[in-house]
């Protein structure tokens, strides 16, 4: 075997590329002070794509490796207990208006993505992988197959949504005027899950540890909601 | 650093097997996440294998993303073929999502501050 083909194909490869990516996109994202648009999950997918073109690898070969880094995810969003349960103060005092907020939020994500493309007369399946879009994941994943959309197709709109709510976070909040991490944070969780959540840690913990609670119930009411805003939308 | 992951994985593992068991919808970790606050609550505070360690482990959450967007890769062709109404589409989507969200928030504390004065 020669050793590009061992390069290939090695499940150390995709680990050791997402790593140096990861840190490479890190030090970019210090030397302009955290700037939006110096987002680490951007830069280091740009990165890592850039480097499988040239070594001539597909994605498949390329999550042999990279796969024990997304397994990681599990056991992280389990660890948003711990943030969340430090703010639990707040979360007491303002409980119902974070819940309000995160449930006509979740509706209003599948509201906004299935009437745009709608109006931009995208095909049929596309609009219903894009419905559920501001859901994390595996929750959108799950969604867009009992719509009849394309599961991995949404899972590709669900990171697309996510890098671009995370860029936009810090600027539209400061553009709305609005200086309380507890609106940051829930309104990052809700148009960007996990991704935004990410992001949001960064900026501060309180603002992380809402991001985390809103995510989580973002994904819960568009799994309900979803179903039923589509039928009415899409008649 | 070992007794960290213990939990994790453990609360992670729960919360697969009674979404799995319920057929909810919902992704195990999530499920995990609630059950952990959940004991916290209850416990009134953190055991020291997870107060010690998270913090430096949710700095770093961005990274277990990358794989996911790498994945973009592979719809590359499905993608391209609205190049202009599909990236408007998920910007305008997900900014008045944000916004949105926000502004009912914002409303809502404003609301409840107004009704009961601290």
């Amino acid at each position: 075997m020669s050793v590009l083909a061992w390069v290939q194909n090695a499940p150390l490869t995709g680990l050791l590329l997402t790593l140096a990516a990861y840190r490479t996109a890190l030090t970019l994202s210090r030397r302009y002070h955290g700037h939006p648009l110096a987002n680490t999950v951007l830069m280091g997918a740009v990165m890592v794509i850039a480097v499988l073109l040239l070594l001539g690898m597909d994605f498949q070969q390329y999550m042999k490796g990279a796969g024990f880094i997304q397994f990681l995810l599990g056991p992280v969003t389990v660890a948003l207990a711990i943030p969340l349960y430090n703010n639990l103060g707040r979360l007491r005092k303002s409980g119902l208006p974070i819940l309000l907020a995160i449930v006509i939020g979740s509706a209003a994500g599948v509201v906004t993505a299935v009437c745009a493309g709608l109006l931009f007369d995208m095909p049929r399946t596309m609009v219903l992988s894009l419905a559920p879009r501001s859901a994390t994941t595996p929750i959108a994943m799950g969604v867009a197959e009992v719509l009849g959309g394309i599961p991995a197709l949404a899972a590709t709109f669900v990171i697309v949504t996510g890098i671009i709510g995370a860029i936009c976070a810090k600027p539209l909040i400061q553009l709305m005027r609005i200086h309380d991490d507890v609106v940051l944070g829930v309104a990052t969780g809700v148009a960007a899950h996990g991704i935004g959540t990410a992001r949001v840690f960064q900026l501060s913990e309180t603002a992380g540890a809402f991001a985390g609670l809103a995510m989580g119930l973002t994904g819960l009411f568009t799994a309900i909601l979803a179903p039923i805003l589509v039928h009415y939308l899409m008649l | 650093m070992i007794e960290t992951f213990i939990w994790l994985l453990a609360y992670q593992f729960m919360g697969e097997v009674i979404a799995r068991s319920l057929g909810w919808p919902v992704p195990g970790a999530v499920l995990g996440m609630l059950l952990l606050f959940i004991t916290l609550c209850a416990r009134r505070g953190v055991p020291r294998a997870l107060r010690d360690n998270i913090p430096r482990l949710m700095t770093h959450m961005s990274l277990l993303f990358i794989p996911a967007g790498v994945g973009i890769l592979a719809f590359w062709p499905m993608l391209s073929a609205h190049p202009l109404s599909l990236p408007i589409l998920l910007v305008v989507a997900t900014l008045s999502t944000f916004i949105i969200t926000a502004l009912v928030l914002q409303l809502g504390l404003w609301w409840q501050k107004r009704r009961r004065p601290a």
